[in-house]
């Protein structure tokens, strides 16, 4: 299915652009060339600045994206009416894509790690190719070259950050490795300024404007996508409940909405997004927390998604098995009274993960909307009707993920602030680096502090190896 | 010199009749400006001025729904506002010299406010690196305002600046309060605030996003998303070069001093090499910039930098990192300097040996690390000034704002510096010091014991490895 992908963005683009801009051109040189002055070479930038200042009315309309249905299922729905042929297509879509999510999901961690990279890519290459067609700058010198080198930079510098953590042990052994983790900051910021200069050597006299917002518009695009994909691989790393509940939730929270409001919708939302009801906002608040509370206690019960993923150098390869924190454990919580009278029980026995999952759902159905409004904002404001044409009856890529990122966001913020302190492995990695006396004075506070908080025994008189451990630890 | 005459002068200059909106009327540093804006800018800059403003508004009025704000749409021209008596004063010489003139004499104001302001101390260092912080944004964004003549925007002026405090709530309260640890541990409120610190911070640009998403109005959706976009960009460039300014400062301020003053030199240096032996032209962007001044001012910037660092190490207050002291309630700059801030002697190379004559020279390993940090200030600090002149052509405005005349304005002055600030954080992180070890001290606990325990255990394995824990060392 991912073939369909490379053709999609660049495809309807090309044939578009080429009637759009005869009609700006005309407009613009008209009134220009009686305000002239005597250097030309404003005329190219003043045209685009004509782009800037005009109302959205008066900007042509990008054309729509082609038909990309395949044959089969065409033929299969020839028989329906349109409309239904439409409801079809979505319906099929969403249960192929559900279905791939559930195969991934099986695969692994690192196929997931990997679908979250390819999806990121394909985001950035939609909103840049939007980018591209709005200011009709194919010809740019460079352009396409610089915006897919600075993804690559900041994917580079987001992976030593993270993904070093987590191999230190692997990285301690090769020398190499060393040598790039250790000075990661300087090569990743090496690079970049590399990319910056260019940028600034290939300035074009006629282009300056539009290749400052080519510029801008990368960076933007690279801010939402790249730094927000990376924050949903660490709650990836954190445990794959933390991944699957939100995006779970999102995902229930836009299907529950629209059916509420297929069924019940009356009082309109928002004028951005004119088929939100107010009833099927509500309806897919209360369904997607019920959905949450639900997917989070049949999760919870599985090692395989609710442990931190962790790299064995023995085995390589990740493994996640460990003893599940008391998030996951099941504790009994006594009812408060209204509710003892309705269900008739003294308490109820759930995973304090449960708890947590009423907020995440809670902001996946208040919130994870505005990026959608966002979104649906973005789309009017330049005139598309989806970011791509990637998935039929859905839009491209970033029309699915669009709610999902502010949600990535906000779980990542969660758990920092309320679950989890700071990153064990990232500490493990910064003491490694430091100076090796100041290591010894850190090991000599860590010993005194560990056996006075009972986790380790003093030693006695041994062979001055490994003192004795009141728990287990694994070695 | 009033703040009504400014005010009377400022209102045939777009950028001051929108200064009561500012917030910067208490800022030295803006006040200071606004004295200095009755000086005068020679005739020379005058015609320039009128020129630009005939091609802004040759771009303002193709604007469709725009005419009846042209004027104010319109970049505007700078008032000639040099005071009376520096123009008596100068008035025989020729134009040319008078710029001249009018730009070496705020030269050496703004030099002099800088050693006065090095020498109150870090806290007022970091509170002016704030307040340029602050004029450059607003600069900034002005000129997003002019370019996209979206003045009436409902909510985006309140909501860029909205922006503006949350980024600098988050970055002050990282940097913060890792410094001013024990003072925030002792009050509750402020504990409060520091654990659950990211939690606010996002919560705060949620709350600025949502009004965004709900104030966009149906016709100027793009115009909207456009200021959103220049908003953001603006906040990456000016706030988080800020921030690693600051972090700079308090890592000991001749680590924010020698950089800075690279880059003036560099700025001054290349000025004159150009000046008087200039020829062949660097790059298209900037005509003016010559290849014998870059490499002139290179080979000047290295040797200043290097006689800089000489002067400055020796004294403790440049040397030392700033820390809080809990007890005076204040900061101090009081330490042992480190090894890099001591003489030692070092084996000249043969080569230069027979030049100068001399075996072994002292100096300190600090003027190593300056050598790096001058060659950055002059080879790669001018692409930010080269990147500013495109975007100065690009939106086709001469000047950035009009805050310091001869100059003009505060991020013209800037804008090689912060590559800088940025080129300095990394190298400081990369080359200089580690981690701080306190501060991981203090996260190891608040790990959980297992995690505890394995990271212990893991740097046992390692310390004896390296052989450095013996049986010995262990039982003391």
């Amino acid at each position: 299915m991912w073939e369909l992908r490379h053709r999609g963005g660049g495809g309807p683009g090309p044939g578009g652009e080429a009637a759009a801009p005869p009609r700006e051109g005309e407009a613009a040189g008209g009134d220009h060339e009686t305000e002239s002055t005597s250097d030309k070479e404003t005329d190219i930038d003043d045209r685009y600045g004509d782009l800037d200042s005009r109302t959205d009315s008066d900007i042509p309309e990008i054309p729509p994206s082609l038909d990309r249905t395949p044959e089969i299922l065409k033929k299969a729905l020839s028989g329906l009416s349109s409309r239904w042929k439409n409801w079809w297509i979505r319906g099929i879509l969403t249960l192929t894509m559900i279905s791939l999510f559930f195969l991934i999901i099986y695969m692994g961690s690192f196929m997931l790690m990997l679908l979250v990279l390819s999806i990121q890519v394909k985001c950035f290459h939609e909103i840049i190719t939007i980018g591209y067609r709005v200011y009709h700058s194919y010809d740019l010198p460079w352009f396409r070259t610089l915006s897919w080198y600075f993804l690559l930079c900041v994917n580079y510098f987001f992976y030593g950050e993270t993904v070093a953590d987590y191999f230190a042990t692997f990285v301690q052994r090769e020398e190499q490795l060393q040598f790039l983790i250790r000075y990661h900051r300087f090569i990743s910021f090496a690079l970049y300024l590399a990319g910056f200069c260019m940028f600034v050597l290939s300035l074009v006299k006629k282009h300056y404007r539009l290749q400052f917002y080519m510029f801008a518009w990368t960076h933007v695009t690279l801010l939402i996508t790249v730094t927000q994909s990376h924050l949903v691989i660490q709650n990836l790393f954190e445990g794959m409940i933390w991944f699957l509940v939100p995006i779970s939730s999102v995902i229930c929270n836009d299907i529950a909405a629209y059916i509420f409001g297929f069924f019940f919708g009356r009082t309109p939302l928002i004028k951005l997004s004119p088929k939100k009801t107010w009833e099927g906002f509500i309806g897919g608040f209360f369904s997607t927390v019920i959905f949450g509370f639900i997917a989070a206690y049949l999760l919870s019960k599985y090692q395989y998604f609710v442990c931190p993923v962790e790299y064995r150098s023995d085995v390589n390869s990740f493994v996640t098995e460990c003893e599940p924190s008391e998030l996951f454990q099941l504790q009994s919580y006594s009812l408060p009274p209204f509710l003892k009278a309705v269900l008739r029980r003294e308490s109820v026995s759930m995973y304090p993960f449960q708890i947590h999952s009423i907020a995440l759902s809670t902001f996946a159905s208040l919130i994870g909307p505005f990026g959608g409004f966002f979104a649906s904002g973005f789309k009017r404001a330049f005139k598309i009707k989806d970011f791509a044409n990637t998935i039929p009856g859905h839009g491209g890529i970033m029309d699915r993920f669009d709610c999902q990122y502010l949600m990535a966001t906000f779980v990542h913020v969660y758990i920092t602030s309320f679950i989890r302190g700071p990153n064990p492995s990232k500490v493990l990695q910064q003491l490694l680096v430091l100076q090796p006396e100041q290591q010894l004075n850190i090991y000599k506070t860590l010993k005194t502090h560990l056996i006075e908080k009972g986790i380790l025994q003093p030693t006695l008189k041994t062979d001055g190896c490994c003192g004795q451990l009141v728990s287990s630890s694994k070695a | 010199m009033t703040k009504e005459g400014c005010l009377s002068r400022g209102l045939r200059s777009g950028l001051c009749h929108r200064l009561p909106h500012s917030l910067l009327w208490s800022s030295t540093l803006h006040s200071r400006a606004c004295f200095l804006h009755i000086f005068r800018p020679g005739p020379i800059k005058r015609a320039a001025h009128k020129e630009s403003e005939s091609e802004a508004k040759a771009d303002g009025e193709t604007a469709s729904d725009s005419e009846s704000r042209v004027e104010a749409a319109t970049l505007p021209p700078s008032a000639d506002d040099t005071p009376e008596v520096l123009n008596r004063a100068l008035s025989n010489l020729s134009s040319r010299w008078k710029n001249w003139w009018v730009r070496g004499i705020l030269t050496l104001a703004m030099i002099a406010f800088f050693f006065i302001i090095i020498y109150l101390g870090p806290m007022v260092l970091m509170m002016i690196v704030m307040c340029v912080q602050i004029k450059c944004f607003h600069e900034i964004i002005t000129i997003g305002y002019n370019v996209y003549h979206s003045y009436d925007l409902p909510w985006f002026r309140t909501l860029s600046w909205y922006f503006l405090l949350c980024v600098n709530y988050f970055f002050y309260g990282e940097t913060v309060t890792d410094y001013f640890f024990t003072l925030v541990q002792r009050e509750e409120p402020l504990r409060i605030l520091s654990k659950y610190h990211r939690f606010i911070s996002f919560t705060l640009y949620l709350t600025g996003f949502c009004m965004f998403v709900l104030s966009l109005v149906k016709k100027h959706y793009r115009l909207q998303f456009y200021m959103f976009g220049w908003t953001h960009v603006t906040l990456l460039i000016v706030v988080t070069q800020s921030h690693l300014v600051i972090h700079n400062l308090f890592e000991g301020m001749i680590w924010f001093i020698v950089p800075i003053s690279c880059v003036i030199c560099n700025d001054i240096m290349a000025y004159m090499f150009g000046f008087f032996f200039g020829r062949t032209p660097l790059i298209k962007l900037s005509p003016k910039k010559t290849w014998e001044g870059f490499i002139g001012g290179f080979f000047a910037t290295v040797v200043f930098g290097l006689l800089l660092s000489y002067v400055m190490s020796g004294y403790r207050c440049f040397v030392c990192p700033v820390e809080y002291n809990n007890d005076t309630n204040s900061f101090t700059v009081d330490c042992e300097p480190s090894g890099l801030f001591r003489l030692q002697e070092y084996n000249i190379p043969g080569v230069i040996q027979s030049i100068i004559g001399w075996k072994t020279v002292r100096m300190y390993p600090f003027q190593i690390h300056s050598i790096a940090l001058s060659t950055f200030a002059s080879l790669i600090g001018p692409f930010g000034g080269f990147f500013a002149s495109g975007f100065k052509r690009a939106f086709k405005i001469k000047d950035f704002a009009n805050t310091i005349p001869g100059h003009g304005g505060i991020m013209d002055r800037f804008d090689c510096q912060y590559l800088m600030a940025t080129f300095v954080n990394v190298y400081i992180a990369s080359f200089i010091r580690g981690p701080n070890p306190s501060k991981l001290v203090q996260q190891f606990l608040t790990l959980r014991p297992d995690q505890q325990l394995h990271i212990f255990n893991t740097l046992k394995s390692h310390l004896t490895d390296k052989g450095m824990l013996t049986a010995a060392t262990e039982d003391k």
